[in-house]
């Protein structure tokens, strides 16, 4: 590089005592000849260094089969395995202990550690398995029939060992034998449509909501003749058979005319998976005790 | 000659834009072809009344500063809105009510959100380069623009593709991937403009009448260069119909990850970064009056820079199905790059020795050594985060949202605002500035701003981080995700705060340029034209 003596007096950017210059000049803008500052230029080189000697302990370089797997032995996967078998070790206890519990007395106040295992053991496993149908929120899904677990109206029991048999063996399915099981009849055509209309409305009547006085008199008749074995003669349902009391306010398909008159002519056929063949028991259990837990619980 | 092919593609344009709105499969689509109809004949029409005036050849001893004032207005403009939407996004996060019933879709957070991002980063921060790129190309080359119109072109049709992105995003069209959210035609269009964006710059360099190239024309051309790649590889996308807005993306899965945070982060690298250290390397120099401190460390920095950047982006993708050795060679390349980055700090910040006394003079050499600053502080912060031990904190939360803004608002924001007070005197022929006081008080705003933001997010993030990861003693998480959102609140307020500082000091550099332009007294000097030596 040639010397480029800086010209003070000529040049208004340039002061006395300035490095020289490259000499490159572009619109005014001149350039000193400084060289790279060593504190940079170390601390450059000592993270290149780092960065070669990290690549030999950590996977880094790929090859043709496979990246070169570093000497360390590190890997996130087998970081998580071995995460959740410690945890898995640490609860055995607990674990055992909740296959063998009489669940009712499974309490916040007199087991608070198995409580707690099972409700927040529960929780994740109804976020995995039972969240597609019945909501993460556990609300339900009214327009497809999936039941709302949060409120106190249940259809084939609400005390924790109901709510374990369901769980377990599901409703309606054909994997298992002791499913729940019970069908309602389709009414269309088996009885003439005017019925239909009148029971629809005797439905109306006695679950409080509008409806016309005349159809509902003569559909008590119908509902008594066709309906009343199954929902009662007060129409208050029957967990036996999983028949849904129609006097309240809260409905598993809907509650309008429109929706009713569906349910009558074509029948429900809800299902549910058993759950024996996919998950432990201890997972069931606590499963059965966190949908006991949200509020209904009986 | 040229006129007449000019009218027929115009033409052209206009009716297949008129067709392709009829057949239109879905809202987004049909708006756009009509806006393209519309524009491609109000053009015609332009055209066809210039048909048959002489030609007025170009002054080639002048520089062609036009399309320089047009992205300079266009910049504070974008700049205005991009900040009011963050500012209002900010506070629709802290009080949701803000998401009006009456304003759904179109006013929802999630369409707003990519509107803000696209209009700091590509309207506001796009047309700050371009006007960077045209003005310091022609400087330092001594030579004027290349291509005659075509730099017009680039102007309008970047224009265009501003428009087309936003209106897209309101109406509900995206491809899903971050900061390339516009779908297919929208990409087509600007991979047009961009190329001829290179032709122009290329072409001027070549036409240059300093012997060498200065460091900001290296710096703006790898820019230019490389989000031309990044543009045309992360949207390479099949479209489900010629008619409608959707495209399907060619890479899928981990790949289409790996795809999109490689684009991702060299938007920052390329972008953001190498674009920006170009404006930085001419403006500091000019406004400091001083030379740039080292010629060396420009060059080694330059090259360890690019070469770098672009292998950083797997840091994006710690703990996800990106195999590890990716996500190691992502963290080791993003901590070689700390020194890379810091070169540009160092050359930035030294060019002031000699000079320092005029920051107690100068509030617009103040800001862009500010920026420089906010530069420095985030390229360290962001090689810190890239190390897994602690992105497996930071990952995913408010961190990485301050980290962003610390090097958006203070880097990116400061030094354009800087190149915008030295430009616009110089661009409408101005003695100085309207008002000294009024660049002082945007500068204060706006640090402030700075402050509120990034502290603001290091509490929430780092607060978020440890929410999500606390376990019971039985290895069941405590919180849950609503948990941590009500406990951020107070810090999002704090934030939107910060946002109302940063624009209203804005507003005020909006206002305090407009009466430089309309009050200001003029020089007489015409920009000279001549090679330094």
């Amino acid at each position: 590089m040639t010397d480029h003596k800086t010209d003070h007096h000529n040049d208004p950017t340039l002061q006395a005592g300035d490095p020289e210059t490259t000499g490159h000049s572009w619109d005014g803008i001149k350039e000193f000849n400084n060289p790279l500052p060593r504190w940079w230029l170390w601390t450059f080189y000592a993270c290149i260094v780092w960065g070669l000697g990290y690549t030999i302990a950590y996977p880094a370089w790929p090859l043709l089969k496979e990246a070169t797997p570093g000497f360390l032995g590190y890997s996130t996967r087998a970081n998580v395995v071995a995460d959740i078998a410690e945890f898995d070790a640490m609860n055995v206890g607990l674990r055992e202990a909740l296959e063998r519990v009489e669940l009712t007395s499974v309490t916040p106040q007199d087991t608070p550690d198995l409580y707690n295992y099972a409700i927040q053991g529960g929780a994740a496993t109804f976020r995995t398995w039972c969240a597609q149908c019945h909501g993460s929120g556990a609300a339900g899904v009214q327009a497809a029939g999936y039941p709302n677990l949060l409120d106190d109206d249940w259809l084939w029991g609400g005390s924790i060992e109901d709510i374990h048999y369901t769980v377990a063996h599901g409703i309606r399915n054909e994997d298992d034998p002791d499913a729940r099981y019970s069908q309602m009849t389709a009414f269309e055509g088996m009885i003439p449509d005017e019925e239909i209309t009148a029971v629809v409305h005797h439905v109306l009547a006695i679950s409080g909501q509008e409806h016309d006085a005349g159809l509902a008199m003569a559909g008590a008749e119908v509902y008594s003749y066709n309906c009343a074995s199954c929902h009662g003669e007060e129409g208050l349902g029957d967990r036996f058979l999983g028949a849904p009391n129609l006097t309240d306010a809260i409905w598993l398909y809907g509650g309008s005319p429109e929706k009713i008159e569906e349910t009558v002519r074509y029948s429900r056929f809800g299902v549910m998976p058993n759950w024996t063949d996919r998950l432990s028991e201890a997972e069931i259990r606590s499963v059965a005790l966190y949908v006991h837990s949200l509020g209904g619980g009986e | 000659m040229l006129d007449y092919a000019k009218l027929l593609i115009l033409g052209l344009v206009a009716v297949l834009a008129a067709i392709a709105a009829q057949y239109a499969r879905d809202l987004p689509y049909m708006v756009h072809a009509v806006l393209v109809m519309l524009v491609a004949a109000g053009v015609f029409l332009w055209q066809l009344r210039r048909m048959g005036e002489p030609a007025l050849p170009a002054p080639m001893d002048e520089y062609n500063d036009g399309p320089v004032r047009a992205a300079t207005i266009a910049t504070v403009f974008w700049g205005v809105v991009g900040f009011l939407a963050g500012t209002f996004i900010a506070f629709q996060l802290a009080f949701p009510q803000l998401n009006f019933d009456w304003a759904q879709p179109y006013g929802n957070f999630g369409r707003l959100r990519p509107l803000h991002t696209s209009a700091v980063i590509f309207a506001f921060g796009g047309n700050a380069l371009l006007a960077a790129s045209f003005y310091i190309v022609q400087r330092t080359t001594a030579a004027r623009l290349w291509g005659g119109g075509l730099s017009w072109f680039v102007f309008w049709g970047y224009q265009l593709f501003i428009v087309l992105a936003a209106t897209g995003y309101l109406l509900g069209a995206t491809q899903s991937q971050e900061y390339a959210e516009p779908e297919w035609y929208v990409d087509l269009w600007l991979t047009v403009v961009w190329v001829a964006f290179l032709a122009v710059f290329v072409g001027t360099l070549i036409r240059r009448r300093e012997p060498h190239i200065y460091v900001a024309n290296w710096f703006l051309l790898s820019f230019i260069v490389t989000v031309a790649m990044l543009h045309v590889v992360n949207n390479l996308a099949i479209p489900v119909s010629v008619f409608g807005s959707r495209s399907v993306q060619v890479f899928s899965g981990v790949q289409n990850a790996m795809t999109q945070w490689w684009y991702g982060h060299n938007a920052v690298g390329f972008f953001l970064t190498a674009g920006f250290l170009g404006m930085m390397y001419y403006f500091i120099p000019k406004q400091a009056e001083r030379p740039v401190y080292s010629y060396k460390l420009s060059i080694i920095h330059f090259w360890a820079l690019i070469f770098l950047y672009i292998w950083a982006g797997p840091h994006h993708l710690h703990y996800t199905a990106l195999p590890d050795w990716a996500s190691t060679l992502g963290m080791v390349f993003s901590i070689i790059l700390w020194m890379p980055s810091w070169g540009g700090m160092i050359n930035g910040l030294m060019t002031l020795s000699g000079a320092w006394d005029k920051l107690r003079t100068d509030p617009v050499l103040r800001m862009m050594v500010t920026s420089v600053a906010f530069y420095g502080m985030s390229t360290f912060e962001g090689p810190m985060m890239s190390i897994r031990a602690v992105n497996s904190l930071s990952h995913y939360t408010d961190w990485t949202i301050g980290h962003v803004h610390s090097g958006a608002l203070g880097w990116n924001g400061m030094i354009t605002f800087g190149m915008l007070y030295y430009l616009v005197p110089k661009l409408w022929n101005r003695q100085a500035l309207y008002s000294l006081r009024a660049v002082s008080w945007h500068y204060w705003l706006a640090t402030i701003g700075i402050v509120l933001y990034a502290s603001s997010m290091w509490v929430t993030g780092i607060m978020e981080g440890l929410m999500w990861r606390e376990v019971d003693a039985q290895g069941f998480l405590v919180n849950s995700f609503a948990d941590t959102v009500s406990a951020k609140f107070p810090m999002y307020v704090v934030r939107g705060l910060g946002g109302v500082l940063y624009l209203a000091g804005a507003i005020i550099m909006a206002y305090n340029l407009w009466m430089t332009v309309r009050k200001g007294a003029a020089t007489r000097q015409a920009p000279a034209m001549a090679p330094a030596e």
